[in-house]
């Protein structure tokens, strides 16, 4: 549904974005996580054809943002960071006037009106004005404008941003229920707001992508599971990876082994332990005692928690910066 | 021209539901009002005294009443003009609405010729408020309707103009003030330029005085059209709205 390769936006002095690329599967909710000021609203603005990108292409719903803006725009919902509202309108006028833009006319958008309303549980304020709506209900307006033309693609910018933690919940759950029929980017700062509400995170940090991951392997390697790259050689003669492999995943608490490649007899696998096991120990006496050298063992990546807090600005961030571009290399492979 | 359409309904809406419009044309209302009363009170003291001296007096209400009121109103509407223009653009940047607009399916002139339509039709409808007073000289007199409908016919060129340009600079600034002092900067320079032409003939002056807007007016006020004049000011409408779009352009590249 979204793809995007490359993309960069340059400022007259800074690099907003800089050349990331991901992809975006139809049905899906990505979250797309990183501290204030790492591009997330700017490629945002790129994939909804508010901003050109200064290189690199980005694919919308199967239109190019560049070449056709008008197509893209017909595909797309977006709720900017502060919902785009007309204090003067009322509720139900505004939607009209939204749905109107996007298109639709008729007994049709009033039925899609009624629709939006009851989805994002504005229908009782209606017939108010938007200035006199509170931040929960302008959130939530701002969320009916975003899919009034049932778009296949929504792009939300940091949609709970501002809210009381019960209007957070209830924006997640609407945001999870429209998954499905719509493929949904949406940015966010808070990490656990990805895990309740993503499948796929992109983190994101001065306008550089430094890791993408399904929610899942997030979660497993924030609860300790570990990664370890592992290099072996065999002694006499060549030696089959697939022997080493087969050893591997016997030993316990090893839940995923990866081979890599080999060179010059030394064969290099990534090994990804359960929750909660410390498997370094066990790998290494394993290989000494089938009579292998082991050549190297080390830790593959930190955990998600880790990277991000890294990212978003702790006192070791500045040391910790190769190995984060470190897990963002051993990612992108 | 739908989309042209939605937008100015929209426009027109934020005008009629806020007081500006009604602001607008009270005070429009009062002051042109107050022009009436004179310019009639006047040409009623001139038509006594000519009666007293027993002379015949050219009394045509066209020559001494209307032509003079229309000349006014076109120097009225340049203080209201950037009233009606600094909100257009202004405001939608500030309330961040603009990305709503930029990333519908509507193309950017569409935008454009939308708000300025609405702009226009606003100020037409300050133009009824003088029809009313001038339906009294065709109740009670027997002007021609003709170079009165010439007249406004350049009041609405006129105010086209100036709002396409007030467009234009509503496109510069988050601020209204600031697009609303700039665009009555611009409105009073191009009023005032003819003013060279008074004690210079040289080439440039000549050049200056083409420039201003109200010297374009007094053919339309005579009843007159002249298409020089209905020229300059479809000229000032494009570059104007042509302005407002290249600025729009130039915005996704800044912001």
């Amino acid at each position: 549904m979204i793809t995007v390769q490359g993309l960069t936006k340059r400022y007259a002095r800074t690099i907003a974005v800089d050349h990331i690329s991901f992809e975006v599967q139809k049905g899906q909710i990505v979250g797309f996580l990183g501290p204030n000021g790492a591009g997330k609203t700017t490629t945002m603005r790129i994939l909804t054809c508010f901003l050109p990108p200064s290189e690199g292409s980005a694919n919308v719903a199967g239109f190019d943002v560049l070449e056709q803006p008008m197509e893209v725009k017909k595909r797309i919902g977006y709720l900017p960071e502060t919902p785009p509202l007309y204090p003067e309108m009322e509720v139900r006028e505004y939607l009209t006037f939204v749905g109107k833009l996007k298109g639709m006319s008729g007994q049709s958008l009033t039925v899609r009106v009624n629709e939006v309303a009851d989805r994002c549980a504005i229908a009782d304020v209606q017939s108010k004005l938007i200035s006199k709506l509170s931040k929960g209900y302008r959130q939530r307006v701002g969320l009916a404008q975003a899919i009034i033309h049932n778009p296949d693609v929504l792009i939300l910018d940091e949609p709970t941003a501002g809210l009381d933690p019960k209007q957070i919940n209830e924006t997640r759950e609407l945001i999870r229920s429209l998954a499905g029929d719509h493929t949904i980017l949406l940015s966010t700062h808070i990490l656990p707001e990805v895990e309740q509400t993503c499948e796929q995170v992109l983190i994101i940090n001065k306008g550089k992508l430094v890791a993408t991951d399904s929610v899942h392997n997030l979660q497993n390697r924030a609860r300790g599971a570990e990664s370890v790259l592992l290099e072996v050689e065999g002694r006499d003669g060549n030696l089959d990876p697939k022997i080493i492999q087969s050893r591997l995943e016997r030993i316990a608490g090893v839940s995923r082994v990866v081979f890599k490649d080999t060179r010059n007899n030394r064969s290099s696998f990534e090994v990804e332990s359960l929750k909660d096991r410390v498997i370094r120990g066990d790998l290494a006496r394993a290989v000494v005692e089938a009579g292998w050298n082991l050549n190297e063992l080390r830790p593959a990546a930190m955990s998600l928690e880790e990277i991000f807090l890294q990212l978003t600005g702790t006192e070791q961030a500045a040391e910790a910066a190769p190995a984060v571009e470190a897990v963002a290399q051993g990612e992108e492979r | 021209m739908r989309n042209v359409w939605i937008i100015c309904q929209k426009e027109l809406n934020s005008y009629f539901t806020s007081p500006v419009a009604y602001l607008l044309l009270t005070m429009f209302a009062l002051i042109f009002g107050f022009f009436f009363w004179n310019s009639v009170g006047y040409f009623n003291m001139m038509g006594l005294e000519s009666q007293m001296r027993g002379q015949a007096f050219p009394m045509s209400v066209n020559e001494y009443v209307i032509r003079p009121l229309l000349s006014n109103v076109s120097v009225i509407g340049l203080f209201f003009i950037p009233m009606i223009t600094m909100r257009l653009f202004a405001e939608e940047k500030r309330m961040g609405t603009i990305e709503l607009l930029a990333t519908s399916p509507v193309r950017d002139m569409e935008v454009i010729i939308g708000k300025w339509l609405a702009a226009l039709i606003l100020y037409a409808v300050m133009m009824l408020f003088t029809a009313i007073n001038f339906a009294f000289l065709f109740r009670y007199g027997n002007p021609d309707w003709k170079p009165l409908a010439i007249g406004y016919l350049g009041l609405l060129l006129q105010a086209g103009g100036l709002l396409a340009v007030g467009t234009f600079i509503s496109t510069l600034t988050k601020n209204q003030i600031i697009a609303g002092a700039a665009t009555f900067g611009v409105c009073l320079l191009l009023w005032v330029l003819e003013w060279v032409a008074g004690y210079e003939t040289a080439t440039w002056a000549k050049v200056l005085a083409y420039f201003s807007v109200i010297s374009h007016f007094e053919s339309f006020a005579k009843g007159v059209i002249d298409s020089k004049d209905a020229v300059y000011y479809l000229s000032l409408i494009f570059l104007g709205l042509f302005l407002t779009s290249r600025s729009m352009e130039s915005l996704r590249w800044r912001t």
